[in-house]
């Protein structure tokens, strides 16, 4: 579908550009910003983009190295430099074994889409406790809100520790029933994502006033 | 069989008309992305996996996502019961619909990845290919992949020595030619095109334009269900 | 498939305190719902949704030869596919090891319950009888398997008609059906069993239980799955919840 041309627009992501006119290359939401025509996903996997900080799950070990499924179409590699602890040669399983979920950031990715993580940066951990939800990774933006609205608004009504990972896993810890109360509450912003008024409709199921 | 009479064909429609087709998508709860799709005595369920790491290694294609399109029939959705498992029939539709889609998809934004589109014909009427391709799309959209166009496909052919468009069962079996056609309906360039039977070339003109119109009307179906699918969705 | 640590973990928390992590009781089964009669071209078909599972059963059926040990029977045969559209975890090709069991346990609650009356379809002894061919498509898996295509291939039964029109053997007539099993199937994980499995209590599991019971309460067929064990209560104990809880399945079943 076409959604603008080179006269009027700088073509922005989402899109493609055949003469002068710029089409949507997905199903999404046409915003315009800045001079550019944008397509917002609505859907789809995560593309992972440097600097971005993801939660992964350890897939495979190796003796100077972990192989990390970042929820991208590629997995990741980390290499034992990049990590916190000091690791011997061949004790990468006594730090990180399968099925391990770590925070971690994008530290390198290529044309050919080869990935490198690294534990070296802010918020990055191995996970010890609590529980990850898994959510499209098209809809973290809503789970964030506007300058961290939402997650504050979740946070501060069920006083669970909230982290949004942007592959589109979120790292939730806090008490049990808590806890089964934020998982809701996310799934719930995950499929009501662009509708009006999320934010206080979502302020009221914490608060018990069920639609 | 009189297969045309009185310019009406065995169902009342018109040499010209398309059957009742239904489109939902996303239907699938587990699928990347997916769509139901009826059309006349077709049922069809596609579904879409992916971008993900293409697996066994040696299939990665290291500039571009490699497309695999499944289509397979039911056992249960012809009259004789079909052997489970794909036949050489099936595999020669997989092989033509992962091209046809492949020449949409943005490819190149996903290199050494892979794409499943499995296609599933649960109850069979004739035109279950260019159905499969329809519903696939739609699915391919759902699932946000990359594309420059959603495709689309239709069938026209001969039957009672009158061009039609999208043959049913009868039609098929007793009909005199079948042309499945698909295209990118922006340009409508052909993706897909096959032909079995006896036509004139002018005949055949004939056959192509109905086809073509066919598919836009489909293609307009198409984007209603995509846009059902997020209608209550809005910026906010 | 990788199951992340710590989400195990949590699995394993919840279990010990008795609870799920879908709110539900141990012993509470996932909405039901059927469709009879989806598909055209089948004899009979029915599409059946526990939760988000969704499995889509067809009936057809055509003239052979009865097996030599039973001259006087028609023949039935299930099949199962575990089809990719319905699970990143499921592949293309002929039918694994998984699918083979699924289907055979499936047989065997209908086979021991004669839920379909073989002799009926005998047309001459020893040479032409009509052979049941039950297939059924995983669409959508959210867990359980088992019973979902259970009750998927039992629904699909009781909408079959035998096809004599298409075979010119007269008109069209109801398959005899009566009183399919109840399929009820439970997993154990950290010492604590549940029914009717979720996924992710599925990629969990240590041992699987499903047990077919009639519509008198008595056992038709039974099948211990995946390496974990259970004691000898854990399974007095889940017959009788199958029991209490076959009942009202079956009231959505016969509908």
């Amino acid at each position: 579908m076409q959604v603008g041309t080179t006269e009027q627009h700088k073509q922005g992501r989402g899109t493609f550009r055949e003469g002068d006119k710029i089409f949507a290359n997905r199903l999404g939401i046409l915003e315009e910003r800045s001079g550019f025509v944008n397509v917002i996903s609505l859907s789809g996997v995560y593309d992972p983009v440097q600097g971005d900080t993801v939660i992964g799950v350890i897939e495979d070990v190796s003796k100077m190295s972990w192989l990390v499924d970042i929820n991208a179409p590629y997995p990741a590699l980390l290499r034992v430099d990049e990590v916190p602890w000091r690791v011997e040669y061949g004790e990468t399983a006594k730090y990180l074994n399968i099925g391990a979920v770590v925070v971690v950031n994008v530290a390198f990715i290529n044309e050919a889409r080869n990935i490198e993580v690294s534990m070296k940066g802010n918020h990055c951990k191995k996970v010890e406790e609590g529980i990850i939800v898994d959510i499209q990774p098209s809809k973290v933006p809503r789970v964030i809100g506007k300058n961290g609205s939402m997650v504050s608004l979740l946070r501060e009504h069920t006083g669970c520790w909230i982290f949004v990972g942007q592959n589109g896993r979120v790292w939730i810890k806090g008490d049990d029933d808590k806890m089964s109360l934020l998982v809701e509450a996310i799934h719930k912003i995950e499929r009501e994502a662009h509708t009006p008024g999320l934010t206080s409709k979502i302020e009221a199921f914490l608060k018990g006033e069920r639609d | 069989m009189e297969l045309i009479k009185d310019g009406k064909r065995l169902d009342g429609r018109k040499p010209d008309e398309l059957r009742p087709i239904k489109i939902e998508a996303g239907p699938l709860h587990r699928a990347d992305g997916s769509c139901y799709l009826e059309w006349g005595g077709n049922k069809i369920i596609a579904a879409v996996y992916g971008p993900k790491e293409a697996i066994p290694r040696h299939i990665q294609n290291p500039t571009r996502a490699v497309i695999n399109a499944k289509y397979n029939m039911a056992s249960f959705s012809v009259g004789d019961r079909k052997r489970p498992g794909p036949d050489r029939r099936s595999r020669e539709i997989s092989k033509i619909t992962s091209e046809a889609l492949e020449n949409v998809i943005l490819t190149e934004m996903f290199p050494r990845a892979m794409i499943d589109v499995n296609i599933e014909v649960l109850d069979a009427d004739a035109g279950t290919r260019c159905a499969g391709i329809t519903a696939a799309a739609v699915a391919l959209a759902d699932a946000g992949i990359p594309m420059e166009d959603i495709p689309v496909a239709c069938a026209a052919g001969k039957v009672g020595d009158t061009v039609v468009l999208d043959l049913m069962g009868e039609e098929d079996q007793e009909g005199q030619a079948d042309v499945p056609l698909a295209i990118a309906p922006r340009t409508e360039n052909i993706l897909l095109l096959q032909m079995d039977g006896h036509l004139t070339v002018e005949e055949f003109d004939r056959a192509l334009e109905l086809a073509m119109n066919g598919c836009q009307q489909i293609a307009t179906m198409q984007r209603e269900a995509l846009m059902k699918k997020y209608q209550s969705f809005e910026e906010d | 498939m990788n199951i992340s640590s710590i989400k195990k973990d949590y699995l394993y928390r919840l279990a010990k305190q008795g609870k799920r992590p879908d709110g539900r009781a141990t012993s509470e089964y996932r909405p039901i719902t059927i469709e009879r009669g989806v598909v055209n071209m089948a004899e009979g078909s029915a599409m059946v949704s526990i939760g988000n599972t969704t499995v889509l059963a067809g009936i057809k059926m055509d003239l052979g030869e009865p097996y030599p040990d039973t001259p006087n029977k028609g023949a039935l045969s299930t099949a199962a596919e575990l089809i990719p559209l319905a699970s990143p975890d499921f592949e293309s090709g002929p039918p694994r090891e998984n699918a083979i069991e699924l289907a055979r346990v499936v047989d065997r609650g209908i086979r021991e319950s004669g839920t379909i009356n073989l002799e009926e379809l005998c047309i001459e002894p020893g040479e032409k009888v009509w052979v049941v061919f039950i297939d059924i498509h995983i669409l959508d898996y959210d867990g359980n398997l088992f019973d979902a295509c259970s009750l998927a291939a039992s629904a699909a039964l009781l909408d079959a008609q035998i096809p004599n029109e298409r075979f010119e053997m007269g008109e069209n007539r109801p398959l005899p059906v009566q009183d399919p099993p109840i399929s009820c199937t439970f997993v154990k994980y950290n010492g604590t069993i549940v029914v009717d499995p979720s996924l992710e209590e599925d990629e969990v599991a240590e041992a699987r239980y499903t047990v077919a019971v009639d519509k008198n309460g008595d056992i038709r067929a039974m099948q211990k799955g995946l390496s974990g064990s259970f004691t000898v209560d854990e399974i007095r104990q889940s017959i009788a919840t199958a029991r209490q809880m076959a009942p009202t399945i079956r009231k959505i079943l016969e509908g």
